[in-house]
């Protein structure tokens, strides 16, 4: 029956009541990132913390130019560097429980090694020996990720698992702000918040996306505001104030833990070295820009701190500069050596059992060895 | 596990029935996907699931497919046995990249300390007049990703039998099922209905002495009814129900091809990189010599899945079975 020929009965009646299912006001991101270095809020922090953020931060920036070094003398294949964003990779590292779980994009080799990672096992993949160089039960640190923002959905859903069986793990993931353009990010943070699974979400806005700055990746106010569409709320941090950081983080897992579900937050900082040693950054950006961040240094802000408050003397920065050299001598020799590699391993864990197609192909691989090693005999 | 002496008699009722003797059998088994939960699947293969078992276990997720995939790696990392529901064919491309970059290689990227038991059930194939992107044969893909098993019944034992198997095994497992026999029914093994399916092992569904049909899935029924027909050629034609694309059953394709000396592979998918020609070429491999004719392929055609008032042209039917029979060079004997 049309409205036509139901003149008469009909009367026009507003929709079913709508109303917003959140409020989002308290989703919102503060308007300026979180700081605590250098403000009041800097007298509440924990001094031991400040020290071992600072310890950590010296190790990292020595792990970054060591590791950088090693591509150059042919022992790495590649390495993304962190080198200005250790705050961010020292706080996510050390923001965890024990229980806690870390998913690491490439880059964040360093917050791996801030959890506890070998060194030598963290850039197994970049030097290439192998992909995973670790077990990822042994720290909870899942491998590194190469496809971008892949691995946030794989953190959603341990999280989630881990909640179903009612133990108390919460998932840290880490992403770029290139990352927050593909899919995965979208359909991460979605199931995060419609399953309030116990996650916290990284981004480290480092201004590019190899060469593509912001401005062109997206047209959000923040990176952080992305997080109320979700139902989840969005915080601003200073990313090269590794209290800052931290204290953001911890907030976060804190959250997560005791069921207030997922928090997405942004931290800003700034990628000082190139994309990869392959890359080339004077092609895309400035000087001034670089010098700028380099100004706002994460190592050089936490140590102002900690020396105008009587934290740490000259010894104290002293003893932290003698530990890196310490960890990237240790680096130097063992990367040094040449990693024993089987070519047989090619085959072992493609399947829990090798198919007998794989059978056939290892037989031939090892007849194709015999031979070359009865050559080098002649 | 107490077995329930129930007997299904359409394929999805088997797929339900082994579903649910899954998850009571081992609590880590989670079924997921969209609409698995309340309506049952929009097949009804996880119907009554969800009241059983609860949501927790069987869970209506979000509407996407890589989400769904990849959230499904995290719970497998953490010790559960996903059992992820793709709606459709064409509908589980969003999530190749979680397949292919993660679910695939998982094991192997680290040393087989986080492998990844992941079941993918993905309904596929034409045949039930489906509007585009609802009739895809994506095996091809699925088959070129090493790492994946990829199995698919094509009998209402083998769907209860393989998915017990695909769901209990530590690799991931791309379980392919042909729609258009969801309502098919036949005898299910009542003696022995909860015998679990070894993967990889093909069987021999029709003995015969002139020629092998070598099949899979929605084919089968094709192929046997070819079978039947060709008799009355004077053919009497073995019928290979290969049930395991990956891994593949070389041993019993070729015993089978050297007894009959010719071969017909017969798929819905196009035959242009499609799994005919790595059968073919495998046959030929391995049985050269045994060979009276070149091993030939009956498949859909290369072309976009057809609407499906032009399906029925499309899909390898019991004349184009026979004509290729026909075509192997039976004249050469004389």
């Amino acid at each position: 029956m049309t409205v036509m020929e139901q003149r008469g009965a009909y009367r026009p009646s507003p929709p079913p009541a709508w109303q917003p299912r959140t409020d989002p006001a308290p989703l919102l991101p503060d308007a300026e990132p979180h700081r605590v270095l250098g403000t009041e809020r800097a007298a509440d922090a924990d001094p031991a913390l400040l020290r071992r953020l600072y310890a950590e931060l010296v190790r990292g920036r020595r792990y970054n130019t060591q590791a950088t070094a090693l591509t150059k003398q042919g022992r790495l294949a590649v390495y993304p560097s962190s080198t200005g964003q250790e705050a961010c990779e020292v706080a996510a590292g050390l923001a965890l429980a024990e229980q806690d779980w870390l998913f690491p994009s490439y880059r964040d080799t360093l917050a791996a090694v801030a959890r506890g990672l070998d060194p030598v096992q963290a850039l197994t993949l970049l030097r290439g020996d192998w992909h995973t160089g670790y077990d990822p039960y042994e720290h909870r640190v899942a491998p590194l990720c190469t496809p971008l923002a892949t691995q946030l959905p794989h953190a959603v859903g341990l999280a989630h698992a881990a909640r179903l069986k009612g133990d108390d793990v919460v998932a840290l993931a880490m992403v770029g702000d290139g990352g927050t353009s593909e899919g995965d990010f979208h359909e991460a943070l979605n199931f995060a918040a419609v399953w309030q699974a116990p996650v916290v979400f990284l981004v480290q806005n480092n201004g590019f996306a190899i060469s593509v700055p912001l401005a062109k990746q997206t047209a959000a106010p923040s990176l952080a505001h992305k997080a109320v569409g979700y139902g989840m709320p969005g915080r601003l941090v200073d990313g090269n104030d590794a209290a800052a950081v931290h204290e953001v983080l911890a907030d976060a897992v804190r959250r997560a833990r005791e069921g207030g579900g997922p928090t997405l937050v942004e931290a800003i900082t700034y990628r000082i070295d190139a994309h990869t040693n392959a890359d080339d950054a004077t092609r895309y950006r400035g000087d001034t820009e670089v010098e700028a961040w380099r100004a706002h240094d994460p190592i050089a802000l936490l140590e102002h701190e900690l020396t105008e408050r009587g934290l740490i003397d000259e010894d104290g920065v002293r003893h932290a500069r003698e530990a890196a050299e310490t960890m990237a001598a240790d680096l130097r020799d063992r990367m040094n050596q040449d990693p024993a590699l089987d070519p047989a391993d090619l085959f072992a864990h493609v399947y829990a059992e090798p198919t007998p197609q794989l059978r056939e192909q290892q037989a031939l691989l090892q007849a194709e060895l015999a031979a070359e090693q009865e050559g080098a005999h002649r | 596990m107490t077995t329930v002496a129930v007997k299904p008699a359409t394929m999805a009722q088997a797929l339900t029935r082994a579903l649910r003797d899954a998850m009571a059998a081992d609590p880590t088994v989670h079924v997921m996907g969209e609409d698995v939960g309340t309506l049952g699947g929009v097949f009804r293969v996880t119907d009554g699931l969800a009241k059983e078992f609860g949501e927790d276990r069987c869970t209506d997720t979000p509407l996407a497919e890589a989400g769904i995939l990849g959230t499904a790696v995290g719970m497998a990392m953490y010790g559960l046995r996903p059992v992820v529901e793709m709606q459709f064919d064409a509908f589980a491309y969003p999530a190749f990249e979680q397949l292919i970059s993660h679910v695939s290689r998982m094991r192997n990227r680290t040393r087989g300390a986080m492998p990844l038991p992941i079941t993918i059930r993905v309904p596929y194939g034409g045949g039930i007049g489906g509007v585009e992107h609802h009739s895809d044969s994506s095996e091809a893909y699925y088959m070129a990703t090493p790492g994946l098993h990829v199995v698919t019944p094509a009998t209402v034992a083998d769907a209860y039998g393989l998915l017990r198997a695909a769901i209990a095994s530590d690799d991931p497992v791309v379980f392919l099922e042909p729609k258009r026999l969801y309502w098919s029914k036949d005898s299910w093994n009542p003696e022995h209905p909860t015998d679990v399916e070894p993967i990889g092992r093909a069987v021999v569904r029709r003995p015969g002495r002139s020629a092998t049909l070598i099949t899979y899935g929605p084919s089968l029924p094709v192929c046997l009814e070819a079978a039947e027909a060709a008799q009355a050629e004077g053919w009497d034609l073995e019928v290979v129900d290969l049930r395991s694309l990956v891994p593949f059953d070389d041993e019993t394709v070729a015993a089978s091809v050297r007894r009959t000396g010719r071969a017909v592979v017969v798929h819905e998918s196009g035959s242009y990189g499609g799994p005919g020609g790595e059968i073919a070429a495998r046959v030929t491999e391995r049985c050269f010599h045994h060979l009276e004719a070149p091993v030939l392929r009956v498949a859909g055609f290369d072309i976009p899945y057809p609407p499906p008032m032009l399906e029925r042209h499309h899909l390898p039917g019991v004349d184009r079975i026979l004509d290729a029979v026909g075509r192997l060079q039976w004249e050469a004997e004389i």
